[in-house]
């Protein structure tokens, strides 16, 4: 599909027919450079139904690249600080990749088809740092955001939603595997895979394929409790799964005006996917080892506990001695939970030696006034949510 | 005492002269403004050559001026309104073009349309530009320190001017990367700095137009790149690098700072021409004017251009030969001209797409770099520009007040245009002979152009020099080249809007920060004026 671009501001995805048609709302915002719904009807009950049923999520404007070539898989390596040498066909991995100062330019997932053809997932724009970082290698870079129609179909009864789509044996599938299935002639590429944090899957086809998948999967889903999701829904569940989102909870640092805002791995909580010791090169190792060998970090992006059912949106931390200490990056009332909780950034040893007598200063919007609450925190994991049900195998079915 | 006594006497009324003015005033001194021509404004004016229509006859958009100026001078009370460029665009020869937009992701899809790579490239491009503009931002309004000298207001100047560079957070948090950019910024050429960042020429030639619009420099200069930065560091309203136009034409800027002026008990005198700085035992205390008339103040201030203030109304016995050597040798070339023409209609450029809202700004036709070195090469010989770079608009379709609905006003600025012709100068005929020649190249993208014009006004560097007073016709009253910026602007030693002749002071735009519509050489030139007088400042500028 191929849109006449001039003088346009956003391009409509292969799903739009189907997308704007469940709006009941008519809210749409703009996910890189594309019109996306931002709630179909009740936000609420979007959630829930990924708490509870499926929910099916328009994922086309997801960045996507095709990485293909001789050396796909040296370079893959080369670019991301986690070691990859070992991934095997068909499995998809969570990645992050810094600059050369060892600063994150963004997070997302890589799929290997072989060692030749990789896909590259994420939410920044890098078609132009895979370019410039490509130098010397034998690979072809090609943006594939605008060729592949992709959907999320997240919940608990996504499997059994998926299955009656025609995904065979579906429940077999483990956590960051793919596979290829033949669906209405279509070749569709399913992925344990999602930014949920629960059981739920991504689907990958041909934009000519959109409208049917789509309708095929609301028949599939319709005594399954399916819903399609948007970005306000998945906001509250990527909170409560402890996953990150770029320049919301970090700027990237590709995109950041001030250097002083950019964040190595270890700043953000991503410290686990940086493997210093792996045998090949990659970019912004000197850095982060430097980093690591000299302490020097900075900050730290942990989960707060927080008193009280006011969420601390956009909030100011302190310690007992009311001294700025950090922000809050993205905050929620969790429904499923019945916690208030927050991701936040914080100055270290906050957050990572010292995690009580932490405060949050929350601004309460009541009828044209502001309630100032001092809500006390708790550090905790930043994975708040994570039901037995996401990794298990087979996966659950509601037969 | 003789008559026609006041406390400053400010000599040009161009909007430098006028922000002096107004500012000095609003601190409650009597200030009087001499203007040679029988119209005020300088280059910044609106004039009605042809019953119906106003142009903007020198200077024609707006994002330089500094905001705070508009606000302490109230220019809004006294009409000024800024509206903002829908778009831009380059017109190409296969019928295609090229655009950027006000709205952020409709320039990343016009990009998108001519490379891939470059769109995003764009982004990366406006960010590292950007942070440039915010270390450049605070540096307008200060007075650049004396790095030569032992007083403690230098030595803190030249550590304030430091702390923007090696900065910390609250000052725009740029690191040693950051500040070796800005080095590279000031010294390369904008072909050089671009190709960092750009693949396709269309990309380059559109982005590198503003890197020699009223510059005698080429796009493989080096320096030209600062060129580019100095187009980028205005705003309207927050949006850094935006322009627009001022509703009524530029002489809107003058004439709101006028009313300003008059309204805190200033006086502007039309055909006043200052022939002669009146001396007394070194001592600037008057001027003469060409009318015969005699004027005296405390502090005399000039809003000419450097070269005019000291070897023309200046004696040179008055000063010292190591000054009057620099002022020679300072870079002053004429490089532009223009032409505003009254259109019966609007004019179709069937490349730009009807409604599509590239058109609504600047609009332009050079392709590649090479074609605008290529114009460059000819300025050198002493020609116009065969394949001439143009920034044109017809700031009509956005502002009602500069023709009758239907009809149009369209701004052509020319690069380049030399001063000094080759084979015998400038003459009408040769003039004509210019105007036509840009009217035909502009017609090979406009089919019914020609048919739509009902008069224009051909403006070269010599108009701009008889007319105006810009000497050679540069418009920025000395080129912005490193050599020539900051604390060596106008001259070395004399960067702080004081000149070796004591009571005269300096505001034009051959001091720092420079040239285009800004305000910001005559508002810190009153600072100084009323810091050696002991006057309180007031106003969010200082």
């Amino acid at each position: 599909m191929t849109q006449d671009l001039r003088y346009s501001a956003l391009k409509k995805t292969p799903f739009h027919s189907r997308t704007s048609l469940a709006s009941r709302t008519n809210k749409y915002y703009n996910w890189n450079g594309y019109t996306v719904p931002t709630e179909y009807s009740t936000t609420e009950l979007e959630y829930t139904a990924a708490r509870n049923g499926t929910s099916v999520m328009d994922l086309t404007p997801m960045g996507k690249y095709e990485i293909t070539g001789g050396h796909a898989h040296q370079f893959v390596d080369y670019l991301v600080t986690r070691d990859l040498s070992e991934m095997k066909d068909n499995t998809v991995a969570y990645i992050i990749w810094c600059n050369e100062d060892g600063k994150v330019i963004d997070d997302g997932t890589i799929f290997k088809f072989s060692s030749t053809k990789f896909m590259l997932c994420c939410a920044v724009k890098i078609y132009n740092w895979l370019n410039d970082s490509a130098y010397g290698f034998d690979v072809t870079i090609s943006d594939v955001t605008d060729t592949i129609a992709a959907l999320a179909i997240q919940g608990p009864t996504s499997c059994s939603t998926l299955k009656t789509f025609g995904a065979t044996d579906l429940e077999t599938l483990k956590p960051f595997e793919m596979r290829e299935y033949k669906i209405d002639g279509f070749d569709i590429l399913i992925s344990r895979t999602g930014f949920t944090g629960d059981l739920g899957y991504e689907l990958w086809t041909d934009p000519k394929n959109a409208e049917l998948t789509w309708d095929n999967i609301e028949i599939a889903g319709k005594e399954l409790k399916l819903r399609p999701f948007g970005m306000n829904a998945l906001e509250m569940t990527r909170i409560e799964a402890g996953f990150i989102q770029t320049n919301t909870d970090f700027m990237a640092a590709e995109d950041s005006l001030r250097p002083t805002r950019m964040r190595s791995p270890y700043e953000i909580g991503m410290g686990w996917l940086v493997h210093l010791n792996k045998n090949s090169y990659f970019v912004g190792k000197k850095a982060l080892k430097k980093e690591k060998e000299e302490s020097t970090t900075e900050r730290c992006l942990v989960g707060l506990d927080i008193d009280g059912d006011k969420p601390a949106h956009g909030s100011v931390i302190y310690n007992s001695k009311k001294e700025d200490i950090g922000i809050v990056t993205a905050a929620l009332w969790s429904p499923i939970m019945k916690k208030n909780i927050a991701l936040a950034s914080l100055k270290r040893p906050y957050g990572i030696q010292i995690k009580e007598n932490i405060f949050a200063e929350i601004y309460h919007p009541e009828e044209l006034e502001y309630r100032k609450i001092w809500a006390r925190c708790k550090v905790v994991k930043r994975q708040f949510f994570n039901p037995e049900r996401r990794n298990k195998v087979p996966a659950d079915l509601y037969e | 005492m003789p008559k026609n006594t006041h406390d400053v006497i400010v000599i040009g009324a161009g909007h430098n002269g006028l922000t002096a003015a107004s500012y000095m005033a609003k601190a409650g001194l009597d200030v009087v403004v001499l203007e040679k021509n029988d119209w005020i404004g300088g280059a910044a004016v609106s004039r009605e050559l042809y019953p119906g229509w106003k142009y903007s006859n020198c200077s024609y958009v707006c994002s330089l001026l500094r905001p705070e100026i508009m606000r302490d001078l109230e220019l809004y009370k006294y009409g000024l309104q800024i509206i903002p460029y829908e778009g831009s665009a380059t017109m190409m020869k296969n019928g295609d073009y090229y655009t950027h937009y006000h709205d952020h992701d409709m320039t990343i899809n016009s990009i998108r349309r001519h490379s891939h790579k470059d769109a995003e490239a764009y982004e990366r491009y406006s960010r590292d530009v950007l942070r440039q503009c915010k270390i450049i931002k605070p540096l307008l309004k200060m007075t650049p320190p004396d790095l030569t000298s032992f007083k403690p207001k230098d030595l803190f100047g030249a550590l304030e001017f430091a702390k923007h560079f090696a900065a910390k957070d609250e000052l725009g948090g740029l690191g040693e990367k950051e500040i070796y950019d800005t080095i590279r910024f000031y010294t390369m050429s904008i072909r050089d700095y671009l190709e960092e960042y750009f693949e396709s020429e269309i990309t380059k030639a559109h982005l590198a137009g503003s890197a020699i619009i009223g510059t005698a420099l080429g796009p493989c200069s080096p320096g030209s790149a600062y060129v580019l930065l100095h187009h980028y560091m205005g705003e309207v309203d927050g949006s850094v690098g935006s322009w627009g136009y001022a509703r009524g034409g530029m002489g809107s800027i003058t004439q709101a700072m006028m009313g300003c002026l008059k309204d805190h008990g200033g006086e502007v005198k039309p055909s006043s021409e200052v022939i002669n700085v009146i001396t007394k035992n070194g001592k600037a205390i008057g001027v003469a004017t060409q009318n015969g008339d005699e004027y005296y103040a405390k502090k005399i201030v000039s809003n000419l251009d450097v070269k005019r203030t000291f070897l023309k109304i200046t004696e040179e016995k008055d000063l010292p030969d190591d000054f009057v050597r620099s002022v020679k040798n300072f870079k002053i070339r004429g490089s532009s001209g223009k032409l505003n023409i009254a259109l019966d209609g609007l004019p179709d450029f069937p490349c730009i797409p009807e409604g599509d809202p590239g058109g609504g700004g600047d609009m332009h036709f050079t392709e590649t770099i090479e074609e605008m070195e290529g114009a460059y090469d000819d300025w050198k010989r002493g020609e116009w520009s065969r394949n001439p770079y143009v920034d044109m608009c017809i700031p009509s379709k956005s502002d009602p007040t500069m023709a009758e609905p239907g009809k149009h006003y369209m701004s052509v600025f020319i690069q380049y245009v030399p001063f000094n012709l080759a084979n015998g100068g400038w003459n009408e005929e040769r003039k004509q002979e210019f105007g036509r020649h840009i009217v035909d190249c502009i017609a090979e993208f406009s089919p019914n152009f020609k048919d739509l014009i009902n008069h224009y006004e051909v403006r070269t560097p010599l108009e701009l020099e008889n007319e105006v007073g810009l000497t050679e016709g540069n418009i920025f009253q000395g080129e912005l080249t490193m050599d020539q910026l900051m604390f060596n602007r106008p001259v070395p030693g004399y960067a702080q809007y004081r000149t070796p002749l004591k009571n005269m002071y300096i505001c034009s735009s051959s001091t720092h920060p420079g040239g285009g519509v800004m305000g910001a050489p005559g508002a810190n030139a009153a600072r100084e004026v009323l810091l050696d007088m002991n006057v309180p400042q007031k106003g969010n500028y200082y």
